[in-house]
């Protein structure tokens, strides 16, 4: 009998090592207490590193454990990857930040850990049970984060806001799961997927909305318009490293959930979502580029960008195809270097009184300092998806797919599909006038102050390197392995 | 015949320490009889054999839940006079809400009444009573089917409680704490210093 309680764990090892590590570097930081800040980071750091070369080598088939509430295979194995980079990346910004500002907690990088662990948890879910629990995880050190800085009322509005609207939307997600257990009789995203695709006659009308409203609460994730609304006022109030994070990591993890929600259990009515994902899509291509051209905090402008190109990304998934599947992971892959980049330079603009995060302030840049203002300008350029930066390319990716499934079908060219492509790329060219506006207030007004030189070489490196990624992309050298595991990802869950 | 004397001593006391929680004057002893409402629903729940239930209730509402209420309404000064002033203005309102709750209440019973036999799903069968009690059955999902989920709700928690910590708690400088380590550690010199004085000079 070598039967055993014990289920097979090495699936999640990458996990484990993260929590165990989370609580063991709590230990050391509430003995330590916060002069050991920097070390707790460091460390923070290094774990999240030894769970990317965890997660890089299992490369294997999916596996499922758990009871198969949980998954692993290449699609998860790609999203884990960029979302441990981005919190990785994330925790070396934060460094510096909290140094000069004279903020150091120990308990932020435990936190940022924690929510991480949160995010691997979506991403591998396979159960609705596990997908709420990750991402409750994740959402409950994301408002902690958000205030962290207690005494700013900014950022307590914000920590408070993101709060309420993302109990709200917990709720809104948790009321379709249990309309989907309700009428499917399971949680389990395999098994719904079989009972549905077994039903004789369409879906239940109980299980259209509890999926709509999953989906509506997973669109609050990633904010995608019409459940966006948070998304400035907490960029804008949460300090900037805590912005810098929230644009990317979470993002990421939503989104790979999101996929996963919509092409295990619901791929047999992906006539159902398709619409709702066009709309979403539509609404925040228009909204991130028209609402961002009268903005003039540099943070809200990028939690409107971040809208616009959430909303690019959801075209992938418009597509319905294996195309457009890889294209939206490139796209993440992208979005993660160009926005990880930009807050590095926005973490820069400290002048001797403080921080500053105006688009005025960053006149006459390319004066004082010349190197932060062109890699900003490569990465404004990058986000505008002007060729041959890789912003460019993401975009690229995503169109060909939807227009390749638009006119695949021999019947009759899906024009609803072209629509959203010709929609997308006119969203664009108004989403470039902002991102050219910041390079010309840059390059060709005169400056009126001086950032103080950066100190952090972690930030300088960040800069430097994405800026560098965002040029060669074009090299096959950098382009190609992306490409091929974007491909692998994708067709893991469409074959 | 104890069980039917059980029931209706438990029934008619929680019925009664009910009526009690709403028209008694004292807010804490309103909040007392709360406390004995739940007792007795936890022995009806006992009852019906789910002493798992049961056990929750007393530890989590009489525990936790009613303690709190107790703190509030101890900590508090509200003035329960002046809430009080609306009753006969809200009665219509509170009265109408009450019979739209009465009327769902009899349509779920009567509706569970007229469905006939529910089927269960085998994949949430309860077993049988004289097998396996309910704290077990509840135990033997928990720890294994769901050891997960239930991992991962414990690190939701820790993260509530570092939240708390980190959102409130504030290092007050000047607070004197006892340090058992320098206490131990104080030695004679620490304390007092021999001084020779010359006689008719003073300390100076």
């Amino acid at each position: 009998m070598t039967e055993t309680l014990l289920p097979d764990l090495a699936p999640a090892y990458g996990e484990i090592f993260m929590a165990i590590g989370a609580m063991a570097l709590l230990m050391f930081g509430v003995f330590r207490g916060n002069k050991s800040t920097e070390l707790v980071s460091l460390l923070t750091a290094a774990v999240m590193i030894v769970t990317l070369i965890i997660t890089v080598t299992w490369n294997d088939t999916a596996v499922y454990t758990f009871e198969n509430m949980f998954v692993v295979d290449r699609f998860t194995s790609f999203m884990k990857i960029l979302v441990l980079v981005a919190s990785a990346l994330a925790v070396f910004m934060s460094m510096q930040y909290f140094k000069d500002e004279k903020e150091e907690r120990f308990e932020y990088p435990i936190l940022v850990l924690l929510a991480t662990l949160g995010m691997m948890v979506m991403v591998s879910a396979n159960d609705l049970m596990s997908l709420y629990m990750g991402l409750e995880l994740q959402s409950l050190s994301l408002y902690v984060l958000a205030s962290i800085r207690r005494d700013s009322e900014l950022a307590t509005e914000a920590g408070l806001k993101y709060f309420v609207l993302g109990a709200l939307s917990s709720g809104i997600l948790l009321f379709g799961s249990s309309l989907i257990y309700g009428f499917v009789g399971s949680t389990n995203f395999t098994v719904i997927g079989q009972t549905l695709s077994q039903a004789s006659h369409g879906p239940d009308i109980g299980v259209i909305i509890g999926m709509v409203l999953v989906l509506a609460g997973l669109a609050f994730k990633i904010s995608a318009v019409p459940f966006h609304m948070w998304t400035p006022d907490v960029y804008q109030g949460a300090p900037t490293p805590v912005t810098a994070f929230f644009a990317v990591a979470p993002k990421v993890a939503a989104l790979a959930l999101l996929v996963r929600v919509l092409y295990v259990p619901f791929g047999e009515m992906s006539e159902s979502w398709t619409q709702v994902i066009v709309f979403m899509s539509l609404a925040s291509m228009v909204l991130g580029s028209v609402a961002a051209v009268v903005q003039t905090n540099i943070k809200r402008l990028m939690a409107y960008s971040s809208i616009g190109h959430i909303g690019f990304a959801l075209v992938g998934i418009a597509a319905g195809s294996q195309d457009g599947l890889r294209g939206l992971v490139i796209y993440m892959a992208i979005y993660l270097v160009m926005n990880v980049g930009t807050f590095a330079c926005i973490l820069a603009m400290r002048r001797k009184d403080g921080m500053v995060e105006d688009i005025s302030d960053l006149a006459g840049l390319a004066q004082t300092r010349p190197a932060m203002a062109a890699a900003l300008g490569i990465f404004m350029l990058s986000l505008a998806g002007i060729p041959p930066l890789a912003g460019f390319w993401g975009k690229w990716y995503v169109f060909k797919a939807v227009i390749a499934t638009a006119v695949a079908d021999p019947m009759a060219t899906n024009y609803g599909l072209i629509m959203l492509a010709v929609i997308g790329v006119m969203a664009s060219v108004v989403g470039a006038y902002y991102y050219l506006n910041i390079i010309k207030v840059m390059f060709f007004n005169e400056p009126e102050g001086e950032f103080i030189l950066q100190k952090s070489r972690k930030l300088k490196a960040i800069m430097g390197v994405s800026a560098a990624l965002m040029l060669l992309f074009l090299l096959p050298q950098i382009n190609a392995p992306v490409l091929e595991y974007a491909r692998m990802a994708a067709a893991a869950l469409i074959s | 015949m104890i069980y039917a004397i059980c029931f209706y001593l438990f029934a008619t006391i929680t019925v009664f320490s009910a009526i009690m929680v709403i028209s008694s004057r004292n807010p804490v002893h309103s909040v007392l009889y709360l406390i004995l409402a739940f007792f007795n629903s936890a022995g009806l729940f006992v009852l019906l054999g789910a002493e798992f239930i049961a056990m929750i209730l007393v530890i989590v509402y009489v525990g936790a839940v009613a303690v709190l209420f107790m703190f509030v309404v101890m900590m508090l000064d509200i003035d329960y006079s002046e809430l009080r002033k609306g009753f006969q203005k809200y009665l219509p309102i509170g009265g109408l809400i009450g019979l739209i709750l009465l009327a769902e209440l009899l349509l779920v019973g009567f509706g569970w009444g007229l469905s006939g036999p529910v089927t269960t799903d085998p994949a949430t069968a309860i077993p049988a009573l004289n097998e396996m009690s309910n704290t077990e059955a509840i135990g033997s999902l928990l720890y294994t089917k769901y050891a997960f989920l239930f991992q991962m709700a414990g690190l939701i928690l820790l993260v509530a409680m570092i939240g708390a910590i980190v959102l409130t708690h504030r290092a007050r400088p000047g607070v004197k704490k006892q340090n058992i380590n320098d206490q131990v550690m104080r030695r004679r010199g620490d304390a007092y210093d021999i001084v020779k004085v010359k006689p008719g000079q003073g300390l100076g």
